[in-house]
């Protein structure tokens, strides 16, 4: 093949289908292969029909690629949009071995197999599963490589500006420069490498400059002058309050995405140009004329030599003439009767038909008005499509304009404004002119000189009459045929025949074949193109990598749990971690032996004393003269009447009378309390405290201070865990019993710090809480353990605690009970009869729902099958021969202490059911378990003071 | 993403706040004088209006529930105010705040769309 390149054809080595070529700096992919003669870059979506590259920048709908380069494989990339680096290699997607060879290209015979609507007629019960496999195989596009893991590289900015530009072609330039000059805070985005838009390939004078200098220019002054310009940087999504998503490519540097909050926006996204529609127009070698016209001067590609232009208004003469400048021999087929002149050194023929296209891997001649003339390459010019994505996202209606045949914004929408082409201003000039005013300008804006200020364009919409395969949508290969059969069957909103079809659904977004496709449905049903109406726009407006949504939210990023301040020691330790209520915890230590080391420190708990670290248990003090008042409504229990230096166990309900958390509250004085509650609810209860305390309590007399990180807590448990205690050197406090009983709280100091030991028991065993400064944390954690030495201490992790209250049957909220678990579900049914005086979700609890007598209870289970029950296996009934749960298995362990297993659950009527055995079923399986109390362990308490 | 204003901290993202319930709800209790259709209706029952509406959002940095007055069909922020007892109050057109972030005051003009 030889070359397109008016120039040298470059020194940057590149891969495409297996063969080597060579490109330049600031190719593209599209515009690389165009240069090396390279026809065929693709297969269509469902056919397997050759492609060439149609457009030259977004609107491209052939030209997909899998890149690799520099190690990362990106799938389904723009070829026009991606710009060559040396090394690359690439693939067509959809095809193989390569696009030019095509094994699945034979299915094009099968076109009339496969119609609108072939998922949704084919993929019918019972047979679809036969054939769902193979049909899968051969549908989707480019390949993820499963292996690979991109890296989570991709920064989130949070900015603001006054004012941001959409597009910095003309009409955005001149809103910027202008904005700036009225002192806003401006930044501009534009998705080119390059500033200018359609300066950068039609020729023009601006302010006595040519365009691309003066778009350089104006650039450089912006920057100057303190605004924000991201050139490759593409908007594509206007969200809630006027916030802008960027997506910006930095070349070798990783991807940014900006969410960008602006007072105004102007939308210079500029105009697309439209295919015409006519048979075989998807053969590679018909191209957009724009498209040829960017080639020929941003690449130096000249795309045929016999080139036929075939246009329907006055944009694409100026493109002629640039061609045959070039040296090809141009032929421009008017569709319309009367047009400019023809230009120098081209042919011109008026008011013809365009027929069809000879060739099938490339365009070897036009068939004109019966008649076949020789090319190329067929250029297609059909009218220019406003770029209106962003104001519609924002909820701007469009109006139809029938002398530019196009839907242009209706009216301004607060906040947005668009101008240039993407306003329907495609003269240059006026473009300038509005692109100036959008931009709080006044008086004159940039001026400027071009040969093409007419566009005259005249109707070319899809014939219905015409033979043969007209497509409408190339990407999803959906022909004239297919949206006349959408009619048909009925599909006729556009909405439908979006869905139906397919039609605009590809990865493209229907750039180049929305308008067709709807005007053709509007001819098809006698409808004109307004009443017929658009589909919804929707973000984003290309296709955005997931790995710029995602950032840098991935892996341990993604949902972050909160850290120990003793996590390196607890690793020194040997700890396994794993996440409990958003903590990072000790599981268990020393070892990968997880059931075994579990049962060790169990064991070490329960015979001498262990070291668990509470830490994360909550700590919110609430402080102030309606302190009690504002905790009594918070809780199911009373906690004013309290004892300074006592602490009480209690629920919190919701508002609908359900258990949110349960925990234990001390009383440090009639002002002062430490609500300790479950470590993942400390957040919750800290919101639902200040709820109350906001309203209806007086926010002047009672405060809620979260002091859970502040303070670290180490627990002693067990037998020996007062000795321990005794060594530590705690001072200012005595640690008899008689002054420090169970449920009791002493403040003190250790080495200087202030110290606080509270006798709560998890474990049922006699246990210190011992919260002293979190820097104190390492410090008191190694006086523990050299304390502990002597008694065999043991560190313990969380799945032993677990385990040991699981022995006690005390309940974990949110494991052991459900979003209709009650307290007197729970057995403590006492202040929902006695306690008078409101307290949240006291209301609940006496309505009928809550009075239901076969409500699920909370009880032990004993397995009689001397293996444990599986948690989350349910209690079956089976009366009337039909099995019905009577509720499930929410907490079951190997109980060390009892050398049995210990199981908790929530049964139907279950502490009337005392005693008796019910079925236990779990993946198939049936087992037999015995209703009993919760506790299987020391049901006196003797063991808290022993 | 919404932008709403704190009547304290200003202007902020929507993911920074936490919905409180509608606002003018009044809790009925005593509970043993309350009709099992009262608690329900004030558990479960909201007008959801589609326009202008009144509730109560939580800002979860700060801690403080406010009235926000918002638009629930067009998502234009009407105002915020404390609920605070002698506290001014404070409206996103109105905030000096607000003006620094979105000199354009998008809240100001979309409430008049």
């Amino acid at each position: 093949m030889s070359s397109r390149r008016l120039g040298p054809l470059g020194e940057i080595p590149f891969r495409f289908d297996g063969k080597s070529y060579f490109g330049r700096e600031g190719d593209t992919l599209a515009s690389a292969l165009l240069a090396n003669g390279v026809s065929v870059v693709g297969r269509s979506f469902k056919y397997h029909r050759p492609r060439g590259v149609f457009g030259s920048w977004a609107e491209e709908p052939n030209a997909l690629f899998d890149v690799t380069a520099e190690g990362r494989t990106t799938p389904n990339a723009r070829g026009t949009t991606e710009f060559l680096r040396p090394g690359m290699d690439f693939r067509a997607v959809n095809a193989w071995p390569s696009a030019e060879h095509d094994r699945k290209g034979a299915l094009d015979r099968l076109h009339r197999f496969l119609p609108a609507g072939f998922y949704y007629k084919t993929f019918l019960w019972p047979d679809w599963a036969r054939f769902e496999g193979r049909i899968r195989a051969m549908a989707g596009l480019g390949r993820l490589d499963p292996d690979h893991a991109p890296p989570a590289d991709v920064a989130h900015r949070d900015a603001a500006c006054d004012l941001l530009v959409v597009g910095a072609g003309p009409a955005g330039l001149a809103a910027a420069m202008a904005g700036l000059r009225a002192g806003k805070r401006v930044t501009l985005v534009d998705d080119r490498p390059m500033p200018g838009g359609s300066l950068l390939w039609r020729p023009a004078i601006v302010d006595g400059m040519p365009g691309p200098q003066w778009a350089g220019g104006a650039v450089a002054w912006l920057r100057e002058n303190g605004a924000r310009v991201l050139l490759g940087t593409t908007a594509f999504g206007i969200y809630d309050h006027n916030l802008a998503a960027l997506w910006e490519r930095r070349g070798k540097e990783p991807d940014r995405l900006w969410r960008l909050r602006a007072g105004k926006i102007v939308v210079a996204a500029g105009a697309i140009d439209r295919p015409l529609v006519f048979p075989d127009n998807d053969r590679p070698g018909v191209m957009l004329a724009e498209a040829a016209l960017a080639f020929l001067r941003q690449h130096e590609v000249l795309v045929g030599d016999r080139i036929v232009v075939a246009t329907n208004n006055d944009r694409a003469f100026a493109t002629a003439a640039a061609l045959a400048k070039a040296g090809a021999a141009v032929t421009v087929a008017d569709l319309r009767q009367k047009g400019p002149p023809a230009p120098q050194g081209v042919s011109l023929r008026r008011g013809v038909t365009l027929e069809g296209v000879v060739g099938g891997r490339r365009v070897e001649g036009v068939t004109l008005g019966g008649e076949t003339i020789e090319a190329d390459a067929l250029l297609v010019s059909g009218g220019l499509t406003p770029s209106v994505h962003l104001f519609c996202q924002k909820g701007g209606k469009l109006a139809w304009d029938e002398s530019l045949l196009a839907f242009l914004p209706r009216e301004p929408i607060p906040g947005m404004v668009v101008a240039g082409a993407a306003n329907g201003r495609f003269a240059l000039s006026d473009a300038l002119a509005e692109g100036h005013r959008a931009g709080f300008g006044t008086g004159d804006g940039p001026r400027a000189h071009s040969d093409d200020e007419t566009y005259g364009i005249q109707p070319a919409w899809p014939l219905e009459n015409a033979k043969g395969r007209q497509w409408i949508d190339f990407q999803n290969d959906v022909t004239l045929k297919d949206v006349a059969l959408a009619a048909r069957e009925n599909f006729r909103s556009v909405e439908h025949l979006k869905r139906y079809t397919t039609l605009g659904m590809a990865t493209d977004q229907g750039k180049t074949s929305n308008l067709n496709g709807l005007a053709a449905m509007a001819a098809l049903t006698g409808r004109s193109i307004p009443e017929t109406g658009t589909t919804t726009y929707r973000p984003p407006v290309v296709p955005v990598p997931f790995t710029a949504i995602a950032g840098r939210r991935r892996g341990e990023f993604f949902n972050p749990a909160r850290r120990l301040v003793l996590e390196n020691e607890h690793r020194a330790l040997g700890a396994r971690f794993r996440e409990y209520g958003g903590w990072l915890r000790p599981a268990w230590y020393d070892g990968d032996d997880g059931e075994q080391a579990i049962q060790r420190e169990a064991r070490a708990a329960r015979d001498g004393v262990a070291i668990f670290d509470g830490s994360p248990l909550g700590k919110i003090e609430v402080m102030g003269p309606q302190a009690g008042a504002l905790l009594d409504f918070n809780s199911y229990n009373t906690i004013s009447t309290l004892k300074p230096g006592r602490i009480r166990y209690g629920f919190m309900l919701t508002e609908s009378g359900v258990v949110y958390d349960d925990g234990v509250t001390a009383k440090l004085g009639d002002d002062h309390y430490i609500v300790s509650c479950s470590s993942g609810h400390v957040p919750g209860v800290v919101l639902r405290l200040e709820e109350w305390r906001q309203d209806p309590f007086d926010p002047a007399n009672v405060f809620v201070h979260n002091m859970t990180a502040q303070w670290a807590t180490l627990t002693l448990t067990g037998p020996q865990s007062r000795r321990v205690a005794e060594k530590l050197g705690l001072e200012n406090l005595d640690l008899g019993d008689a002054a420090l009983p169970h449920m009791a709280l002493k403040r003190g100091t250790w080495r200087g710090s202030p110290a606080r030991v509270a006798r709560v028991s998890f474990t049922g065993d006699r246990s210190y809480e011992i919260s002293v400064p979190s820097a104190r944390a390492a410090e008191l954690f190694a006086a523990m353990q050299e304390a502990g030495k002597a008694f065999g201490a043991l560190a313990m992790g969380s799945e032993a605690l677990l385990l040991l209250r699981a022995e006690k049957g005390f309940l974990i909220a949110g494991k052991d009970t459900d979003g209709t678990t009650m307290p007197h579900d729970l057995g403590q049914a006492g202040p929902r009869d006695k306690r008078n005086g409101e307290y949240a979700g006291r209301r609940s609890l006496f309505m009928e729902e809550a009075r239901r007598p076969d409500r699920r209870q909370f009880v032990g289970l004993a397995s009689l099958d001397e293996r444990p029950l599986p948690t989350g296996a349910h209690g079956v009934e089976r009366a009337g021969g039909k099995p019905r749960s009577v509720g499930y298995v929410t907490s079951s362990y190997w109980s060390p202490t009892l050398s049995r297993p210990v199981a908790l659950g929530l049964i139907e009527r279950g502490f009337s059911r005392l005693g008796e055995e019910i079925e236990i079923f779990h993946l198939g399986q049936s087992l037999r378990a015995r209703i009993a109390p919760v506790c299987a362990f020391d049901p006196e308490g003797k063991r808290l003071d022993a | 993403m919404q932008l709403f204003p704190c009547p304290f901290c200003g202007p902020r993202p929507e993911t920074e706040f936490h919905f409180g319930g509608e606002a003018g709800k009044t809790r009925p209790e005593p509970a043993p004088d309350v009709t099992a259709a009262d608690w329900s209706r004030f558990l479960h029952l909201n007008r959801n209006p589609k326009g202008e509406t009144k509730e109560i959002w939580l800002h979860l940095t700060c801690h403080e529930f406010f009235l926000l007055e918002r638009d629930t069909a067009t998502h234009a922020v009407l105002g915020a105010r404390s609920l605070r007892k002698g506290e001014p109050a404070a409206t996103a057109a109105s905030d000096g705040e607000a003006e620094a972030h979105t000199p354009e005051t998008t809240f100001a003009a979309e409430a008049g769309s």
